[in-house]
């Protein structure tokens, strides 16, 4: 039972570094901003989720496995209004998006503004 | 067989490996990020990279303290980027907004100083103060 446990937190644990991994070539690779932030703000929460989800279940008492747990809700809770936060105010200032983007759904309110 | 510690030694070492390259490519995107925006980003990236290493630091020393560190870099991290967008908002402009600003500001200058100029070549102050002018502007730009 315990080396199960161990073998699933060693899984988790890959995992989640390759998510960050993507998810730092996604913000190296990407070309402008909005498209950045759709894999920071996703495949490197899920990596840090992840990373946190096997020190939950690593852990020696209840305590540290809560904590673990409590960190991650809270990171899943934080990240996507700071994206969003950000995203808003990039777009409002007047950052625009790649020539190769399809579809700007916020055009017309910007041009009622 | 390989032993189950063998595997989770090799895989703890492999998550650092790979976190720390992750780590080397935000920071070449926040050296390099054209705009704010985007070194706000790695930033964020970041501190989601780093609350990775105290996970993994966690499980490799079995040090429990770290997770709260964790929770608190979180919090951190989570401030910082709303307060870098309130600023980008306060800002109100790009970094295309501020170097047509720089360029047309510049533009102006040289008007001005080629007025000047004129105006002295006119009242008799001779081409050499003209030509010192000019050296003056091109090392301005």
């Amino acid at each position: 039972m315990s080396d199960i446990a161990t073998l699933i937190s060693a899984a988790l644990l890959l995992i989640g570094a390759l998510f960050a991994l993507v998810a730092a070539i996604g913000l190296l690779r990407l070309p402008d901003l909005y498209t950045r932030m759709h894999a920071a703000s996703k495949a490197g929460t899920m990596g840090s989720c992840l990373m946190l989800v096997a020190l939950a279940i690593n852990a020696p008492d209840v305590g540290t496995m809560s904590r673990a747990l409590a960190g991650v809700v809270f990171f899943l809770l934080t990240t996507p209004v700071s994206a969003h936060l950000l995203a808003k105010a990039a777009y409002s200032v007047g950052y625009r998006l790649h020539s190769s983007s399809v579809m700007d759904d916020m055009a017309p309110s910007d041009d009622k503004q | 067989m390989i032993s189950v510690a063998a595997i989770f030694e090799a895989s703890v070492t492999l998550a650092l490996a790979i976190l720390s390259l992750s780590f080397l490519v935000t920071i070449y995107r926040i050296v390099k990020g054209p705009t704010l925006p985007d070194r706000i980003l790695g930033l964020d990236m970041l501190v989601a990279i780093a609350i990775g290493y105290i996970a993994v630091f966690g499980i490799k020393t079995g040090y429990t303290l770290y997770v709260d560190v964790a929770i608190a870099l979180g919090l951190v991290g989570f401030l910082a980027t709303v307060a870098f967008a309130r600023f980008v908002l306060s800002r109100g402009k790009t970094e295309d907004d501020i170097r047509t600003e720089a360029r047309d500001a510049a533009a102006k200058a040289r008007r001005e100083g080629k007025t000047k100029s004129s105006i002295e070549t006119i009242s008799g102050a001779g081409g050499q103060s003209v030509a010192g002018s000019k050296v003056g502007k091109g090392s301005h730009e």
